[in-house]
């Protein structure tokens, strides 16, 4: 029987750009999330911080923060977008940083994603209950703003 | 008849008399044979200052404690064996001088890597992170008539990056690679940088990819301590990052 002596053809470009993962993505989940915490990060800082000038530090701090105060606040759409926004983006930020410690420290798969779906769970809920107060929050029907 | 040991005597005595110092040397001894638990050893010797960490455990093992156990080669640092937690930072024993830690020194295993025996780890998990990340170069455009050229810019851009001995002193000072061992560590980010930036590499993108997974380079918190523990004077910290800014703008 003859032996086949030709050599071994070379591979078609394409099966070998894909052999080399050319043309298929990179990055992916972990490189996005990477990004929104440093870009949520950010907005937080002025967010967050800003919060804090606005709610907390001034004479009186949160004691003088009752429902007149905040149904008062509300009635301007840049206060209630500002609101939501810190607490989506502090949800967000907070949740994924979260997922990265749980990678950190916990080995067992099982564990892992247990406490990842247990943070995931928490933070929709809690983004959820946010968002709807946010969006259908109505003093008036508590009687008139004093 | 002169013989060979009068000679070796006679040379002895004109050696010129060392002042040696004394060192105080704290091992961190472990041995599953002996006990489940790791304890403390401690031997002062003298040496010459000038004497590397390296033989003064040599003098302790062959003088002092033959169970002492500790890995090294070249003595030169250039193999990497001999990466330890000197004065808790991670240093090769071939390149601290006796002077620089006298009078005391403590000797611990590097850490995050179980111990096998006294000073020695299991290095398998660092070099399974090595070996993920395809060290070798990857390029199927046919076989060059001569060897592959590169410009002198080519080559220096991933210069500093090929000094790297794979001795694990960046991987295991770093806190990440502590909590998780799945963690590719700063020392396979480097040896993919090596070839990343090489420009007759073609596997780049297939690195990269290994590199976005959950175990890879994005898991890297930025805490230097790979830069302040590599013995090469490789910027660990810095290649990291370049590999994160390649996956980003996929630009390579
Ligand atoms: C004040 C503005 C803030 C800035 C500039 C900021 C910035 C960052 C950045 C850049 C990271 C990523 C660290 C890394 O990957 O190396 C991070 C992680 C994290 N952030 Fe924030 N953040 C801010 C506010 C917050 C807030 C309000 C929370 C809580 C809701 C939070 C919770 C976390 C957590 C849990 C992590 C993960 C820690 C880790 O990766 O080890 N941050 N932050
Ligand atoms: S980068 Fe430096 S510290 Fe890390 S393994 Fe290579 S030589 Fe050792
Ligand atoms: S023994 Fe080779 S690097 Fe120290």
């Amino acid at each position: 029987m003859a032996t086949t002596t030709s050599p071994r053809p070379a591979a078609p470009p394409d099966a070998r750009e894909a052999a080399l993962g050319r043309g298929r993505p990179i990055g992916g989940f972990e490189l996005w999330t990477w990004v929104f915490m440093r870009i949520s990060g950010l907005l937080l800082l002025v967010l967050a911080v800003g919060h804090t000038l606005i709610m907390h530090l001034p004479a009186g701090g949160v004691d003088r923060i009752n429902f007149g105060f905040v149904a008062v606040r509300w009635q301007s759409p840049f206060w209630r977008t500002w609101d939501w926004m810190l607490l989506m983006l502090a949800l967000l930020h907070g949740i994924n940083g979260l997922r990265t410690i749980t990678l950190d420290y916990v080995r067992p798969p099982g564990w892992r994603f247990a406490i990842t779906m247990a943070f995931y769970v928490i933070g929709f809920t809690l983004m959820v209950l946010g968002t709807v107060i946010v969006v259908t929050f109505d003093p008036t029907r508590w009687g008139p703003i004093g | 008849m002169v013989t060979a040991a009068d000679v070796l005597d006679a040379s002895d005595q004109a050696r010129p008399t060392i002042d040696t110092i004394p060192l105080t040397v704290r091992v961190r001894r472990f041995n599953p044979e002996v006990s489940e638990d790791s304890w403390w050893d401690e031997w002062t010797v003298r040496c010459d200052p000038l004497e590397r960490l390296v033989e003064v455990l040599h003098q302790i093992k062959w003088h002092h404690d033959g169970t002492l156990s500790f890995r090294r080669s070249c003595a030169h640092g250039v193999c990497g064996s001999d990466a330890m937690l000197i004065n808790g930072r991670n240093q090769l024993a071939c390149k601290v001088l006796a002077q620089d830690v006298a009078p005391r020194v403590t000797i611990e295993p590097i850490r995050g890597l179980s111990v096998l025996k006294d000073l020695i780890v299991d290095m398998e998990p660092f070099m399974d992170g090595y070996r993920s990340i395809l060290p070798y170069l990857i390029n199927d455009s046919g076989e060059p008539e001569k060897e592959r050229r590169q410009s002198p810019e080519d080559r220096h851009r991933y210069d500093d990056t090929t000094k790297c001995i794979l001795c694990a002193a960046c991987t295991t000072s770093c806190p990440v690679f502590w909590g998780d061992e799945g963690y590719v560590g700063p020392a396979a980010i480097v040896n993919a940088h090596r070839f990343i930036f090489d420009s007759r590499d073609e596997a780049g993108r297939e690195r990269m990819k290994i590199l976005s997974e959950k175990t890879g380079v994005f898991r890297c918190r930025t805490t230097f301590n790979c830069t302040d523990a590599c013995p090469r004077g490789i910027e660990v910290t810095k290649a990291i990052q370049e590999v994160k800014r390649a996956i980003l703008f996929e630009r390579f």
